[in-house]
């Protein structure tokens, strides 16, 4: 396996008012083609600051951050977002579709920013609506559809786009028990199957197993790395 | 799915607030189509029939107040003059004068014809009848529509200022001639009959004109020929006043106050209200997706892309309220024009000047409502939009 993700002696510092915040002094981190890792670990631990920064919606102070051989550090705001409409795929904790859109049209907006024709973009959406079991559903909107199932079309739009990448913020936080193992097996079965890597922040150790590896994050360090 | 798909899905998010945004703007566009084009209207009508050669000789007092007959022969002999002729305000209506009142002019038909030939066009037979019959009228094309007049009929004409020694106020004219105007949009609601047969019936203001008009031998000599015409009445019971033709018809225009200022006034106020309204109203629907703005962002879109959709939705909704405002007023407008009140206003339709501005207006409006909310999508970071959302 070759890495897709690395970060390098990474620095991150907030400032909150006067005070400067360190959050990260020189993370290192690899994430290999494949792998699908859950980052755990305390509230202000870091977890989100990295995640930002994986997903390239924060910028390091210093350091390397490469993505796939391509260095994404030293992007500016507008190449940012190129990279991340043809290399991430988000899933939020709280799903964040458009209400005023429904299903297909939520899971259709990042092919708004490819240049595919209609009716390849209308395949696609098709597509993504059927791995995760929701095509029948297509023309309803956010509001007519449960928690999971809202999940799961945001889960189509992360991967309608063919991504190689999914970075997922809390993606169970939401849901009960049964319907966060059902999204969690989703998440799985496109790590298997399709060859997304994946990062999951999560504070649910039972979402965690469903990771090939868990990373706990303390005070910006790695402390402890389960296989 | 496009990116006006998605602008268009916006700004019917609520269909209540959109509705009651869009009728508030469509009230403004409704008071801008209508004032505008009677403003345009009157302007039109200020500058049909005027010459730049042709000067108006009035009472300096004012327009209302009459002069000597005998000062047309004295206009006549100053140098420069090369034509006069003149006119009498009859105060005309047919009828009813609450609903049909129009403009009347006791004239000299043949100095006027020699003058305004083009301005009022006849057939040659229908200009012979009108110089030969002592009681003949021309009236003006839409009147005659209006009334149903033909060439030949005999038709009362009533004076709400003058009346006849037997006691009548009405005067039976005989229709010589339907005149139409140099251009189709010239407005030909007027009449014009014999001062002479005015003149001689009446039973105060004899001998008495309104105006002078008076043509130059070329425009270069106005200025001269107006000082040398005021000089010539300077100190004398009845000072005149003269001013060349276009001057003298926006006077005119003007009896009901400055309908230019009023016009602007009423419509920059009709703005201004509507200005705060949308641009309040639109900072805070944006607010609401603040966090959508922050996920559009975090999927890929550019900021650019996003402030451009804001400031589209902003441009839609003004643009769809000036779209039914200006239809709607090009409709009222329409229906105006064949009123007897509208029809004196000559041609009363929508111009393409006027609408093309109304949807500048429209845009320019979108674009300085849509600016507060569009630069804030614009600045927003995504960690600082996901978090307030």
């Amino acid at each position: 396996m070759s890495a897709l993700i690395q970060l390098k002696n990474v620095k991150k510092t907030y400032k909150r008012g006067k005070e400067s915040i360190t959050i990260f002094d020189g993370l290192n981190l690899t994430i290999e083609q494949g792998d699908f890792v859950a980052i755990m670990g305390p509230s202000g631990s870091g977890k989100t600051t990295l995640l930002n920064l994986l997903g390239g919606t924060d910028r390091s102070d210093s350091g390397e951050i490469n993505f796939d051989g391509e260095r994404i550090d030293g992007y500016n705001e507008g190449q940012l977002a190129a990279w991340r409409a043809r290399s991430v795929g988000f899933i939020f904790q709280f799903y964040n579709l458009m209400p005023v859109l429904n299903a297909a049209q939520n899971v259709e907006l990042p092919l708004m920013l490819t240049k595919l024709p209609a009716s390849k973009r209308r395949a696609n959406v098709e597509t993504a609506l059927k791995i995760v079991g929701l095509w029948d559903r297509a023309k309803h909107k956010p509001k007519e559809l449960s928690g999971g199932q809202q999940q799961r079309v945001a889960i189509a739009r992360a991967i309608v786009s063919d991504p190689k990448f999914l970075l997922c913020d809390e993606p169970t936080g939401d849901l009960d028990r049964t319907t966060a193992n059902d999204i969690l097996g989703t998440l799985q079965q496109l790590n298997q199957e399709l060859g997304k890597t994946i990062v999951m922040v999560t504070h649910d150790p039972e979402a965690a197993r469903f990771a090939k590896r868990t990373l706990h994050l303390d005070k910006g360090v790695f402390a402890e790395v389960t296989a | 799915m496009t990116d006006l798909d998605l602008v268009w899905k916006n700004l019917f998010r609520k269909p209540l607030r959109t509705i009651l945004l869009t009728v508030s703007i469509f009230m403004a566009f409704l008071i801008f189509g209508i004032l505008t084009s009677l403003n345009v209207a009157l302007d039109r009508g200020s500058e049909s029939g005027s010459a730049s050669n042709r000067l108006v000789v009035s009472n300096k007092i004012n327009f209302t107040q009459s002069m000597p007959y005998a000062y047309i022969n004295r206009v006549a002999a100053v140098p420069g003059v090369t034509a006069v002729t003149y006119q009498n305000w009859f105060g005309a209506y047919y009828q009813d004068q609450r609903t049909s009142r129009f403009v009347g002019f006791a004239v000299d038909p043949e100095t006027y014809m020699a003058i305004f030939r083009d301005d009022a066009r006849l057939t040659d037979a229908e200009r012979q009848a009108f110089l030969s019959e002592r009681t003949g009228v021309i009236v003006g094309k839409s009147l005659a529509d209006r009334y149903g007049w033909k060439v030949g009929q005999t038709i009362p004409i009533s004076s709400n200022i003058y009346s006849q020694a037997n006691g009548r106020r009405s005067w039976d004219m005989k229709i010589s001639g339907i005149f139409t105007g140099a251009k189709p949009t010239d407005p030909t609601t007027a009449i014009y009959f014999h001062y002479d047969y005015m003149n001689e019936t009446i039973t105060f203001g004899r001998d008495q004109v309104g105006t002078i008009t008076v043509v130059t031998a070329s425009p270069d000599q106005n200025d001269q020929v107006a000082k040398a015409i005021d000089a010539n009445f300077a100190n004398s019971p009845a000072e005149t006043s003269t001013v060349d033709e276009k001057t003298f018809s926006r006077a005119f225009l003007k009896q009901a106050g400055d309908l230019n200022f009023i016009v602007t006034m009423v419509v920059s106020a009709a703005f201004a209200a509507i200005l705060m309204i949308v641009s309040t109203t639109l900072v805070s629907a944006m607010r609401e997706r603040t966090k959508e703005i922050g996920v559009m962002k975090t999927l890929g879109f550019s900021s650019p892309r996003v402030l451009r959709m804001v400031l589209g939705e902003a441009v839609l909704l003004s643009s769809l309220g000036a779209v039914l405002g200006l239809g709607t007023s090009a409709f009222i407008l329409k229906g105006l024009s064949k009123s007897p009140v509208g029809a004196s206003f000559g041609d009363l339709s929508m111009s393409p000047v006027v609408a093309l501005s109304g949807l500048a207006l429209a845009v320019s409006l979108g674009l300085v409502t849509g600016a507060v909310p569009a630069l804030s999508a614009l600045r927003m970071s995504i960690i600082e939009a996901l978090n307030r959302g």
